[in-house]
């Protein structure tokens, strides 16, 4: 009762006080009806996390609230995004430039928020891309995604993009060896000719712009999950791998025959000092960096054409192999640095690593041989012990600060609440259906939020009302507060969420950005004010510099465009208010609308076909005139003798 | 210490709901502003940061050009230098109809001025937009109001009339 009425205190709510006055009966409605007042947040309050969820196959990002599970937006990062214009406006096009040409669609599985000093700091948010690997950047400021780099010579980039405790580095690994560089070899000469690589990425502190420092050359295995170590461990890094038989077909038979896969550990200080020493070739690459420039908004993509490499076998202390049982996926490390939970997905117990006792294995060369020269540290040595008989199919760990660690079990669909000192399990609550990743807030950090745990499950079902074959992937809200789990809230998500984070409101809340500032506005077809807004052709391609305030679009009239014409509309939005923005669509656009921000400038083309007069509005409800809010263009055929002129609420000018 | 995390997570909410308390009581505050209009709207000042704002001759040229810029960029759009209303009203011979502190609330404080003053209340009910808030800085605001008392000298023939 004591903690019942603590708990209704935490939530500040008289309603609640009022609710729990009503009980004391412990009937499953008045259960009910407890779990729902917990995972309520009344109109017009705000919800206390932040929670930010990857697409999956949507390449996007989605942030819920929570305990709401109010969706707040989807995120466009890896797929072009129609709905504001994300991808195919002029100036986010670039943002998709790649090795490959322009790609407008990735498969997005792990967030990782920036951290200091081994907690969240709210600055950024990175995400991989695993089909044509690339990592992303967000900035948690404005929500957009301002940065992507892809990761050279790799194939699936699954085991991305694991930061370390200050940010220093994203570590990525390869999930598919393929022939690095590249050639036309025999599939079947896999053991010959397929390699792994294990990449670094550093993270500008001041700006979070991301650079490839270094890869490592490893044996090619399936690179699956990573994570770094913290305080004590902080300076290694662990990577799960599965495949370590090297086979090319029918994995799920053929990958799964050893007893044991292999975890890679890596000093990278070492790395650093190797690479300081200039123990690295240099190799021809082409990778592509594509950074949004804060003043203008406009994507610049570069094409970069050198890679570093370090060889473990060149380059002695630097990787080490751990056995871990069965065809692992996770791989987390407990707040304080010292535990290593290696989940193997095919292995009746979980092996938790102890982060000392790694550190005297290889001190004393406790080592059970090698592998392409990597030394195989003794499993037994470094084994803290063995969680046994938890659940079938472990998947991933998430842990509370209070000493526990907290698993999901994809075939016995359930999550698993246990000790990982004692390594004894306390609890044990279903899911709806086969969880995949769980997140608890600050769940990977020196300092969790032992609050609540979200497991986003992979099959649904007969969770929510049927949706025909297709179904919103289910996620669902417990409340870990106590010595048992309780389930206290269903929600559908975006696509397939893999990973998510979640952060408390206020690190990122107060820093949110309302507006641009206009006069910070540096995009070289900005429309400073009204008065400057007009038309200009150069050949074939025609610039219509226009603004956007409530309730009109200036100019609204234009004529003498012509068929085979280019025409970029350049609008600037001149409001400096929250909440307003402006859309522009047009008729014969084949392309999408643009959304354009209070104070910022996004560009349409438009390539008109027919002969006409054609409107243009504004497609966001911006006010009571919006529908006002609307322009005609009229085309001529190529070659017509009708001139360039424009107006608004006057003749038509040519500016002159 | 698990009890005092508890009472520690509900404090946020708590925060929020005060600061969010003023802003959303919209309501409120308009019976509040019948009982109690506030002095400086009876002396024809609006309501907002400025009191008093003293104004001088010889005009300031520096600040006529930022005023000018600023005009530009964000108000005109809806506002012409002349009698001629379009959005918003025509700005020729504001100095003459407004007080400085009015003009520069009218601008800094847009919000709180439709909802309040009565002056502001009857342009809207005239224009029938909502003037929107462009977030102008109070200096800027001062360099504004310079701005329209040389438009005023130029376009009215006279200025500060409303002084």
């Amino acid at each position: 009762m004591r903690t019942n009425l603590l708990r209704t205190a935490s939530f500040a709510a008289g309603l609640i006080v009022s609710l729990y006055g009503c009980g004391g009966s412990d009937t499953g409605q008045l259960m009910e009806g407890d779990a729902a007042q917990q995972a309520y947040v009344a109109p017009g309050e705000y919800d206390e996390f932040y929670a930010f969820l990857s697409g999956g196959y949507s390449g996007q990002i989605t942030a819920y609230g929570l305990p709401s599970g109010r969706l707040l937006k989807e995120i466009p990062v890896f797929s072009q995004y129609p709905e504001n214009g994300y991808g195919y406006s002029e100036e986010t096009k670039p943002m998709f430039n790649t090795s490959y040409g322009f790609v407008p669609w990735d498969d997005s599985h792990h967030i990782e928020l920036s951290q200091t000093e081994g907690e969240f700091d709210g600055r950024w948010l990175f995400v991989n891309g695993n089909n044509t690997p690339r990592i992303a950047r967000i900035d948690l400021k404005t929500f957009e995604t301002v940065e992507i780099l892809e990761i050279p010579d790799v194939a699936g980039l699954h085991c991305a993009p694991f930061i370390t405790e200050n940010s220093e580095y994203l570590v990525s690994g390869t999930r598919f060896s393929v022939p690095i560089p590249q050639k036309d070899v025999p599939i079947d000469t896999y053991k010959e000719n397929f390699k792994g690589l294990i990449n670094y990425v550093t993270v500008d502190p001041e700006h979070g712009h991301m650079d490839l420092a270094f890869q490592i050359e490893m044996p090619g295995f399936n690179y699956d999950l990573a994570r770094n170590g913290k305080a004590a461990s902080h300076g290694w890094s662990f990577l799960t791998t599965y495949n370590s038989e090297q086979e090319h077909s029918l994995l799920e038979v053929n990958a799964s025959q050893k007893d044991k896969d292999l975890m890679a550990v890596v000093n990278w200080k070492k790395a650093e000092e190797y690479l300081e020493q200039g123990k690295f070739t240099e190799r021809e690459t082409s990778y592509f960096h594509n950074l949004m420039d804060e003043g203008s908004g406009v994507v610049k993509s570069t094409e970069r054409s050198l890679t570093r490499i370090l060889d473990p076998k060149e380059c002695p202390d630097m990787v080490y192999f751990i056995p871990v049982p069965k065809s692992p996926h996770g791989c987390d490390v407990d707040p304080t640095g010292e535990y290593i939970v290696g989940n193997g997905k095919l292995s009746a117990d979980m092996s938790v690593y102890s982060f000392s006792k790694i550190m005297k294995a290889i001190e004393e060369e406790n080592f059970d041989g090698e592998f392409d020269g990597i030394p195989i540290i003794n499993y037994e040595a470094a084994l803290h012990g063995i969680v046994e008989k938890p659940g079938l199919g472990p998947l991933h760990t998430e842990f509370d600060g209070r000493g526990n660690a907290y698993t999901t079990f994809f075939i016995s669909s359930e999550v698993v609440k246990w000790d990982v000192e004692s390594k004894e399990i306390l609890d044990r609550q279903p899911t709806f259906y086969s969880p995949g990743h769980l997140v608890i807030p600050g769940g990977e950090t020196r300092n969790p939020d032992g609050k609540y745990l979200v497991a986003m499950n992979k099959i649904t079902k007969d969770r929510y009302l049927p949706t025909g074959p297709e179904l919103a992937h289910s996620a669902q809200l417990f409340d870990i507060s106590g010595d048992k789990m309780k389930l206290i809230l269903d929600f559908p998500t975006k696509a397939e969420p893999h990973y998510a984070q979640a952060i408390a409101a206020d690190k990122i809340q107060p820093n949110s950005v309302k507006f641009f500032d206009i006069e910070a506005n540096t995009h070289p077809h900005v429309t400073m004010g009204e008065s400057k807004s007009r038309v200009e052709r150069d050949g074939k391609d025609v610039h219509v510099y226009m603004t956007a305030i409530r309730s009109h679009l200036a100019p609204d009239n234009i004529e003498g465009i012509q068929t085979g014409d280019k025409v970029y509309f350049h609008l600037t939005n001149l409001e400096q208010d929250w909440d307003v923005p402006h859309g522009l669509a047009i008729q014969g656009a084949t392309n999408a609308e643009i959304l354009v921000m209070p104070g910022q400038t996004r560009t349409l083309l438009w390539e008109p076909k027919r002969q006409g007069v054609f409107a243009f509005y504004c497609t966001d409800f911006c006010s009571a005139l919006h529908q006002e809010m609307s322009g005609y263009v009229r085309v001529s055929p190529e070659g017509s003798d009708v001139p360039l002129k424009w107006g608004l609420n006057e003749a038509l000018h040519s500016g002159e | 210490m698990r009890y005092a995390k508890r009472l520690l997570y509900g404090t946020p909410l708590l925060l929020l709901f005060y600061c969010a308390g003023p802003e959303k009581s919209e309501n409120a505050t308009q019976t509040a502003a019948e009982n109690d209009v506030p002095e400086t709207i009876k002396m024809g000042k609006g309501v907002g940061e400025f009191t008093e704002v003293e104004v001088s001759d010889p005009l300031n040229d520096e600040w006529i050009e930022r005023g000018e810029s600023i005009y530009d960029l964000k108000c005109s759009a809806c506002h012409k230098l002349t009698d001629q209303r379009v959005v918003g009203p025509g700005f020729q011979g504001v100095t003459n109809r407004r007080k400085p502190e009015w003009i520069m609330n009218m601008i800094t404080n847009v919000d709180a001025m439709l909802d309040q003053d009565p002056a502001a209340q009857k342009l809207l009910e005239e224009c029938m937009t909502r003037m929107p808030n462009q977030n102008i800085k109070p200096d800027d605001a001062r360099k504004i109001l310079e701005f329209f008392r040389h438009n005023d000298v130029e376009k009215a023939g006279q200025k500060d009339q409303a002084i």
